[in-house]
């Protein structure tokens, strides 16, 4: 018999109050309990960065993380970067650069980016490589996404802007 | 691939924890980071009955200086707070030098420095790394505290000296000599990826150059961090040249280990990196040693 | 005429959903009162099932049914052949054995399917996997793909009294005759493995049965929605008009996903109906290395006879391919080995003979190169070991024996995957080799570069191969383009998205044909219920069959715009250009209609219409190439091995293709670069380790690598194009072409790294470890 527990976190900026079983991965909960699937799961086992999400300002994989671990912390996932009609420059750079083609590495691989980006705005090539390390991508050979993020330090510079999730 | 079920406690002081910890005995397991015991129970190759979450302790997170020179390291400090340490690197250098081979980032965010040392996977470097540098466990439970060596602390692959009503509190690593360098070496098939074979080496010098203490510990060789004693014992007392060196490697990959073979790596091969990566480790320790 | 529209490097209309975390893949949905599935799997590669008790799983709390084969009754049977073999080969032998949707007496390999609970969560179905009580008998087991031909090995289908699957000769010229009249003979045995697709998104499905409207819906990982949907409403007794099939976004296809009526599917759909209720199973990571269909080994005994000048008189092979337990995607990989082992040199005798064997594992499917890559390796490292032989630089003895670019359509007299005697529809091969060499700067590497750093003590190397890739085969595929009131565009088709941005290189097409912004195009594939006629995405064919066809469809709406807008402008047809969404008078702009005004008028809702005459401006349109379209390239890569760890690192690679008519820039350089990354996977981190029970040793991310940011270089492209004559674009297929070429000219470079132990490196993956008993070998011989 699994045991429950009441959590209250707060999400994209919401604050969320829940019951969930003990054993929910945090993954599941930010998917199937809070609706928002912009997360993704590859693996469960930590290794391909798909689930990667923002705990407390890090990057950490939510596969790997019990969802009442996040009791009284703050999440963030791809959905608080941008909207389909106002796009975060990095999401813009990505656009503009073909570094998407299926998509489902695209959430992790940009959450794992936003905290890099606040920390190194001027990554050279190597230290782009470094920072994606951790998240697999099929099917662009990750050249695509290191000109994105090329790109995107260019774009936020220009604006003044810091890669902070917005929302 | 979801978890079994389990009970879940999670404690907020050092002293609740142990408390539960001593109750669940063999029932009960330790959650710290995550990172390995997690993935462990969504493929159901672990099944505990209760979890113990550490997480909510904030007592067991810390990096202190040490009145002699070294650091105390507590069970839940994170790997990236480790790695990032300007008191760690200036202490305990070849864990800095360490942390970027540790998986990745990601990991490093929730993976705790006391829960990889706990886990004891022999293919880990941190294990061999702090082995190499004498750390010393602090080790609470309803019986009070000790102290072990590290030699005295892995048991076996995934084993530890930890019973079932203890919690591993926290790590020393003691003050570097005067005239000590030290490195670790490794090879991986990929950044973050386990080490096939790993070489973390200690060398102080006296004032004439001469080993006054050697230590070189050995990852993915064996069940536990394999210190190559062999090889430690061609060098205490010498003032070391490239040959001696080599000797030395060469008595670590051919009397001092006994490797299986697996998947990615035969008997042989990791021979023969023990044998080159001895030797650079070796190297640069003296390098850093005489500086 | 310059285009505006086609060959644009136009970002995609799909980027924003799926950079938001907008975009519907299968795990997405969420419908009232859904049930997850959980599969037992074999542990057993080969076992006979004696008993399965699952009254224990049934009992626990939140758990709806469990199922075995038995519950299935009559839909219990072995799925169709999802190719037919090819018949027209004289002599073919092939035995027929495709997969069951569950293992009833006999597992036949490891991760086969015995048991599928439904519960309310996927955590409860979980747990009551190790209620469930299997009895078996564990039997040997048959993994070595050579031995299990032996007459004493175990058999997979032990009715059939043999592991051999299939047995193919093709012969083109006589290579009997041109061995004898030859200088130079090299023989060689090649081993080749490559392994899993490694989607990041794993199968999943969900299949929801409306009793009320009679209708099954599918969402599905899969690459061919169509043939699934028609297929399944036969399995399950349901007319095709009452099963749709949705293929959403996909994270990744690259093969596997393209097999059909697999138990999942086939399971699914059928206790939706049971049950009533819409079930969902997303397959994990551990079973997607035990239960989805992957590419494995074949071993080859190659020979190539030459003149002494270098020139190819003739090659003969003959090879063993691993299908797995099962053989429902009969020959297409083999055949393609046997096609492209020609790859873009003139052979003029040809020998090229396979068995295929049944082995205790998953079966095999296509995955990205789909067999293409084999029969590269074995040619490629054949004219190797001849230019090493003959004193010759391997760029030169390649460019000897190039078809020439006035030989075509050029007949290679074997049979493909399609059927047909396999034709090369137009190329420049030479021009491929020549760019490649410009591109990395291959004569001053090897004049000045390489001894350098040889100096230095560095073991560098560089490798150049080339290669063909049949693309674009038929049967056919169809699409329907509509102009809307609104004046936006709307295109269906049947091949699904994988992530080849077919949402926006289709909307180019349609573009340049009226004259609408992609951005208001909208584009609709992998829908059964918005378009039910073809075949799917595979063999690099979207672009080429689908856009045709869509381009078809666009010609005829374009038709019919033109008609409708001459008579509104009153003036003639000639006279007038589409832009922007207008029809306007060339010579007076203002006289214009809105495409949005014709749709309209174009659909009256009152009055009578001309006989013979179509509402709207729409258009359907099919198009079946007569045979597939051939894109080829060469490759060419650095490399700087270590000589104390043997680990490898490629400092430079580069490509010069050629894929006919280039749609949009872009996506065929991010296909490329895609496919150089399973390539490198396939060369130096990618193996399936099976023990000799038929155990994956190696069923996680951890153990099986693939390729990460820093285990790559950039690979630049050159492109050129010759196109195709085939269809009116002139487009060729490029989806696999990263993959194909690289593990040969991964070997090749490393025995140029190494060239002072003079190795003769015959198998691919490599790994530092091989390199290392590769290299004592050498040394104590």
């Amino acid at each position: 018999m699994s045991q429950t527990r009441t959590i209250t976190l707060t999400v994209n900026g919401a604050q969320y109050t829940r019951e969930v079983e003990t054993r929910r991965l945090l993954s599941d909960f930010i998917r199937h309990d809070l609706g928002l699937t912009g997360t993704h799961v590859g693996c469960e086992h930590g290794v391909c960065g798909t689930c990667t999400v923002i705990l407390d300002g890090e990057s950490v994989r939510s596969c790997l993380m019990l969802a009442v671990q996040a009791n009284g912390h703050d999440v963030r996932t791809v959905e608080s970067l941008g909207t389909v009609n106002n796009l975060h420059p990095l999401q813009e750079a990505f656009m503009e650069a073909h570094g998407v083609q299926c998509g489902f590495c695209t959430p992790g691989m940009l959450m794992s980016l936003v905290p890099f980006l606040e920390k190194n705005p001027h990554p050279t090539e190597e230290e782009i490589r470094d920072a994606i390390d951790g998240n697999l991508c099929r099917c662009t050979g990750y050249q695509n996404i290191v000109d994105s993020v090329k790109l995107a330090s260019e774009k936020m510079a220009k604006a003044g802007d810091q890669v902070v999730a917005t929302r | 691939m979801k978890p079994a079920a389990f009970d879940y406690y999670a404690p907020t002081s050092v002293d609740e924890a142990l408390e539960t910890v001593a109750q669940l005995g063999y029932d009960g397991k330790v959650l710290a980071g995550g990172q390995s015991l997690i993935p462990a129970m969504n493929f159901r190759m672990a099944l505990p009955a209760a979890l113990v979450d550490l997480n909510s302790v904030p007592e067991l997170s810390y990096i202190r200086p040490t009145d002699e020179g070294g650091i105390l390291i507590g069970t839940m400090t994170r790997d990236s707070a480790v790695e990032f340490s300007d008191l760690v690197k200036a202490r305990a250098p070849m864990v800095s030098e360490t942390m970027p081979h540790v998986a990745h980032p990601q990991i490093r965010n929730r993976g705790t420095f006391g829960g990889c040392l706990a886990h004891a996977d022999p293919t880990a470097q941190l294990p061999a790394v702090v082995t190499a540098l004498n750390a010393r466990y602090h080790i609470r439970g309803s019986g009070g505290d000790r102290w072990i060596s590290s030699e005295e602390f892995y048991t076996g692959p995934f084993a530890t000296a930890i019973e079932p009503d203890e919690m591993l509190i926290e790590i020393e690593i003691p003050a570097m000599a005067q005239r000590t360098g030290s490195s670790y070496r490794q090879v991986a098939r990929q950044v973050g990826a386990q080490a096939l074979v790993g070489a973390a080496s200690v060398l102080t010098l006296d004032d004439a150059g001469r080993v006054m203490e050697a230590r070189i510990a050995l990852t993915s060789v064996g069940e536990v961090p394999v210190m190559a004693n062999q090889a430690i014992s061609l060098l205490v007392g010498e003032v070391l040249t490239a040959d001696t060196i080599i000797a030395a490697a060469e008595a670590a990959a051919t009397v001092d280990i006994d490797p299986g073979g697996d998947i990615h790596c035969s008997a042989e091969y990791r021979r023969h990196l023990t044998r080159v990566l001895t030797r650079q480790s070796l190297t640069e320790a003296l390098e850093r040693a005489a500086r | 005429m310059s285009k505006k529209y086609l060959g644009q490097r136009l970002t995609r209309n799909e980027d924003p959903r799926l950079l938001t975390g907008q975009a519907l893949f299968v795990d997405d949905i969420e419908l009232p009162g859904m049930l997850h599935a959980a599969f037992l799997r074999s542990d057993y590669a080969h076992a006979r099932i004696n008993s399965i008790d699952v009254s224990a799983a049934r009992e626990r709390p939140g758990v709806i049914a469990v199922f075995t084969a038995q519950d299935l009754g009559d839909v219990w049977q072995p799925g169709p052949l999802l190719v037919p073999p090819p018949t027209v080969i004289p002599g073919v032998v092939f035995n027929k054995r495709t997969q069951v949707p569950m293992a009833r007496d006999k597992v036949r390999h490891q991760g086969e399917a015995l048991v599928v609970v439904i519960a309310e969560n996927r955590y409860i179905a979980e747990d009551a996997l190790p209620d469930i009580v299997v009895d078996m008998d564990p039997l040997d087991a048959v993994v070595d793909i050579e031995r299990a031909l032996d007459p004493d090995a175990p058999l997979v289908h032990e009715d059939l009294g043999t592991n051999l699957a299939s047995h193919v000769k093709q012969e083109n010229g006589d290579y009997a005759a041109a061995k004898e009249m030859a200088d130079v003979v090299i023989s060689a045995r090649l081993y080749i493995d490559r392994g899993i697709a490694g989607a990041l998104e794993n199968r999943g499905y969900v299949a929801s049965w409306d009793s009320k409207e009679q209708r099954l819906t599918l969402w599905a990982t899969t690459q061919a929605p169509i043939p699934l949907r028609n297929g399944l409403a036969r399995i399950l007794g349901l007319s095709e008009n009452q099963v749709r099939v949705i293929a959403p976004f996909v994270g990744g296809g690259f093969g596997p996903k393209i097999m059909m009526y697999q138990p999942e599917e086939i399971l699914l759909t059928w206790a939706s109906m049971k049950l009533g209720k819409p079930i969902k199973w997303i397959e994990d990571r551990q079973e997607n290395f035990l239960a989805t269909t992957q590419e494995r080994s074949q071993v080859h005994y190659a020979e190539i006879a030459l003149t002494k000048e270098g020139h190819i008189l003739g090659v003969k092979d003959v090879f063993v391919h691993d299908t797995g337990a099962y053989n429902s995607y009969a020959l297409t990989i083999p055949l393609n080995t046997q096609t492209h082992t020609m790859g873009p040199y003139r052979v003029p005798n040809f020998y090229s003979e396979f068995r295929v064997s049944f082995t205790n594992r998953i079966l095999t499917s296509p995955v990205r190169g789909a067999g293409r890559t084999y029969g590269v390796f074995v040619m490629e490292r054949l004219l190797d070991m001849a230019a090493k032989k003959l004193g010759m630089d391997p760029s030169e003895i390649r460019r000897r024996n190039y078809i020439q670019p006035d030989e075509f359509p050029y007949r290679t007299g074997i049979i493909g995957q399609d059927f047909a005697k396999n034709i090369l529809d137009s190329g420049n091969y030479p021009a491929t080799m020549e760019k490649a060499k410009e591109l990395i700067g291959y004569d001053q590497f090897l004049k000045e570069e390489q001894p350098r750093l040889r100096a230095e003590g560095k073991l560098v190397g560089i490798g150049i191969t080339s290669f063909t890739e049949g693309s674009g085969v038929g049967p056919y595929e169809g699409a329907r383009v509509t102009v809307e009131a609104s004046g936006k565009v709307s295109v269906a088709t049947g091949v699904g998205t994988q992530g080849q941005g077919h949402f926006t290189s289709f909307a180019q097409v349609v573009a340049e044909q009226i004259g609408v912004d992609p951005k208001d195009i909208f584009v609709v594939t992998g829908d059964t219920d918005q378009f039910h006629w073809g075949a799917g995405t595979f063999a690099s064919r979207g672009a080429t069959v689908a856009g045709s066809a869509i381009n078809a469809a666009a010609a005829n709406v374009r038709a019919k715009i033109l008609q409708n807008a001459s008579k509104v402008l009153e003036v003639p047809e000639e006279e007038i250009e589409l832009v922007e969404g207008m029809a306007r008078e060339i010579k007076v702009p203002e006289n214009k209609v809105s495409l949005a005004e014709l749709a309209v008028r174009a659909n009256p809702m009152r009055g009578a219409v001309e006989p013979g005459a179509e509402p709207g401006l729409e258009s359907t349109a099919y198009y079946g190439p007569p045979y597939g379209a051939t894109g080829a390239g060469t490759m060419s890569m650095i490399v700087e091995i270590d000589p104390e760890t043997w680990m490898v690192k490629i400092n430079r690679a580069v490509m010069a293709h050629d894929c006919g008519t280039v749609l949009n820039q872009m996506i065929v350089d991010g296909q490329i670069h895609g496919g150089f990354e399973l390539g490198v996977g396939n060369s130096f981190f990618e193996k399936l380790h099976f023990d000799e029970n038929g155990q994956l040793m190696n069923a996680t991310l951890t153990d099986y690598l693939i390729p990460r940011a820093t285990d790559l270089p950039r690979i630049e492209i050159g492109h050129l194009v010759t196109p195709s004559p085939l269809n009116p674009l002139g487009i060729k297929g490029v989806g696999e072409a990263g993959a194909i070429p690289t593990p040969s000219c991964f070997v090749q470079a490393v025995e140029n790294a190494l060239a002072q132990y003079n190795l003769t490196i015959l198998e691919a993956p490599l790994s530092p470890n091989r390199l290392y008993e590769l290299v004592k070998e050498a040394e104590s011989a």
